[in-house]
């Protein structure tokens, strides 16, 4: 008999397309009603773009392996609006450089948490927590509680609105599509790619095939950083606001997606089509369960239980008796 | 020949670190609050630090075991709410002792959970108890939404006022612990645990139930994640369901500084617990040092992140040493 496998991406895919179904048969779901249907998907397409770009950065850190994860995203997400909010203050022609400043904050951040991996040899989880706490620690001390500033009318154009008023589709969902294309060319296509799963396989081959693991390390904790850099200055330009609880809903989820999407925990394997098609099976449960009226204690439970679940499938280690 | 002899005595006594930096921050605190020392002054910081340093010696045992445990600040907040809102205010001491074995069993269960999927199903520690930390916080959230709640005064001062013998009650507390652990490794089990954690296929190799090793490791941290729960809230009186989170990564702080390996397998629980102590003198210090108070989180984030390179940057050194 021969066993049918499917995918995790597609899987992923249409695991979304089932939720979404489901979700249109609650009593205030949109039920046949299409024009509702679609304005619901539009809606959800858009809010996964944030998670999909903020998990963009912690799928190359954990298909690097060597237990690879970014807890500092959120923060870094949190700072990076902040900062682009407090640059920016209404002008159009501040934007270009308040995205050079989010990506290259984002970016320092990131190295800095390689710095402590690689040469320290500080466990990633550990590490990362560490270094939230310490952007956290900055945002409070640039903010001081309040933060004064405006998002420029060109980001929330270029962002938030569609691209003509026909296409109804909003440019964020096209700039992520751009974006899932270069994170494609990024891995499949570059050394860089090519390096990045010869390390999360074995760092020791890897090393002796001729990687250099010091520089990859480096590289993909501040590639992520400044991923997640790039995610904050998206989030502020679509919400126009700012608080300082603005990336922690994303840190959770963003680990989540990039499980659902089939990238092995372990590292060596996986795709960024996979943590795209996770962002949305992740968005469409948030909303499922905000549709239902669940309060925030029941999201938790779930999206602790998808994850223990998702692991329990794909994460399983070797067996000491083989 | 004088530098080997230091190298040998810090690879046997790898909590001679964690004494130093112990001893060189009593002696800063007691410059600035002289009365440090004093029976009361004493009791009120014991009393403080007690809960974190239970918690450091489950996690030790973790680390030790070769693996992590990120739920336990959940398990606090569980207990701590299960506490708050089954005894109230008004309860009856007896209560409150049933509702506290009540918790140390929710420890164990929590712990059992942890173990399951760690050993049986072979999960990674690090995402497996990320996973079901959120899973125990919104447990915790769903118990109690809003702070609130209590336990009856008379054992709140029980716990925070008893001092034997002019002894703070968590010297009494520090000496079982020690003594329990002196024990334990010292019989089989203990053998075991260092076995398990330092190299696990050989381990199994040579007959050691590692499964078993392993999965017991998760039931000792739940049960100190209990405890350091029931401590906390007779500390604070009252239940919040976000008491446990930020306690996490000071107990893995706490077993870094306490010179165990993150890879397990090296160390012991007294060094764990004199970095559990630190950490809170060092908390001391700062409010001590006058630090305007948007600063106080960037400071406290930095030492810990400091405290966790710490071992690293010594091993640094000592490599480059010829």
């Amino acid at each position: 008999m021969k066993r049918i496998s499917v995918s995790p991406p597609v899987a992923a895919l249409i695991l979304a397309v089932v939720l979404f179904l489901l979700s249109g048969l609650l009593p205030n779901g949109f039920g046949s009603d299409m024009n509702v249907a679609r304005a619901q998907a539009t809606n959800i397409m858009r809010l996964a773009v944030f998670l999909g770009v903020i998990a963009a950065g912690q799928t190359l850190i954990i298909i690097s392996g060597s237990e690879g994860i970014d807890l500092s995203a959120a923060s870094v997400v949190t700072l990076t609006a902040i900062l682009t909010y407090i640059f920016v203050d209404g002008m159009d022609t501040r934007v270009l450089l308040a995205l050079l400043i989010a990506l290259a904050v984002g970016a320092l951040v990131g190295f800095m948490n390689g710095v402590g991996i690689t040469f320290l040899k500080i466990s990633p989880f550990v590490m990362t927590l560490g270094m939230s706490g310490v952007v956290t620690g900055a945002i409070i001390v640039i903010t001081h509680g309040s933060v004064t500033g405006k998002v420029a009318p060109i980001m929330t154009r270029l962002i938030a609105r569609p691209l003509s008023p026909g296409l109804q589709i909003p440019n964020a969902i096209i700039i992520w599509i751009l974006f899932g294309v270069l994170m494609w060319l990024l891995l499949e296509r570059t050394a860089f790619g090519r390096n990045l799963f010869a390390i999360g396989v074995n760092r020791i081959t890897a090393k002796l095939s001729g990687v250099n693991v010091t520089s990859m390390n480096l590289l993909t904790y501040s590639l992520a950083g400044a991923l997640a850099g790039f995610g904050g200055f998206l989030l502020v330009g679509n919400t126009g606001v700012v608080h300082l609880q603005l990336g922690q809903p994303f840190l959770f989820p963003s680990i989540a997606a990039v499980a659902v999407g089939g990238t092995l925990l372990a590292g060596g394997k996986g795709s960024y089509w996979g943590t795209m098609a996770g962002a949305i099976v992740l968005t469409l449960i948030t909303s499922l369960l905000t549709t239902m009226q669940m309060p925030e204690s029941v999201r938790r439970m779930v999206l602790g239980g998808t994850l223990l679940i998702l692991i329990s499938i794909y994460g399983r280690q070797r067996a000491l008796r083989q | 020949m004088k530098q080997s002899r230091w190298d040998a005595l810090v690879a046997r006594q790898p909590a001679l670190f964690a004494l130093v930096l112990l001893v060189s921050c009593i002696v800063i605190n007691l410059i600035l609050q002289p009365n440090m020392l004093a029976r009361d002054t004493l009791n009120s910081n014991m009393r403080v630090f007690l809960p974190i340093i239970l918690m450091a010696v489950g996690q030790a045992i973790v680390i030790l075991g070769g693996g992590i445990d990120i739920s336990v600040g959940a398990v606090v907040s569980i207990v701590n709410t299960v506490l708050a809102t089954r005894v109230g205010l008004d309860g009856s001491p007896e209560e409150m002792w049933r509702y506290v074995f009540i918790s140390l069993l929710i420890g164990l269960l929590a712990g059992a959970i942890n173990g399951f999927f760690i050993a049986y199903l072979r999960l990674q520690p690090i995402i497996t108890t990320y996973a079901t930390s959120f899973l125990y916080a919104g447990m915790a959230l769903f118990i109690l939404p809003n702070p609130g709640g209590g336990i009856p005064q008379e054992v709140a001062a029980l716990y925070r006022n008893s001092t034997p013998l002019n002894l703070p009650l968590a010297f009494y507390v520090i000496a079982a612990v020690l003594l329990i652990w002196l024990y334990l490794s010292s019989t089989r089990y203990g053998n075991f645990l260092y076995a398990v954690g330092g190299k696990a296929e050989a381990a199994y190799e040579t007959a050691v139930p590692v499964n078993w090793v392993r999965f017991s490791t998760y039931l000792i941290s739940g049960l100190m994640a209990a405890f350091s729960g029931i401590a906390i809230t007779m500390l604070s009186g009252s239940g919040n369901a976000d008491i446990g989170g930020p306690m996490t990564l000071n107990s893995i702080t706490a077993v870094v500084i306490g010179g165990n390996a993150f890879s397990g397998g090296v160390g012991g629980v007294a060094g764990p617990l004199m970095g559990a102590i630190t950490l809170g003198i060092i908390q001391n210090i700062i409010s001590f040092a006058n630090i305007d108070t948007w600063w106080e989180t960037l400071v406290k984030a930095t030492i810990i992140v400091m405290a966790l390179a710490a071992p690293g940057i010594v091993n640094l050194f000592r490599r480059g040493r010829p």
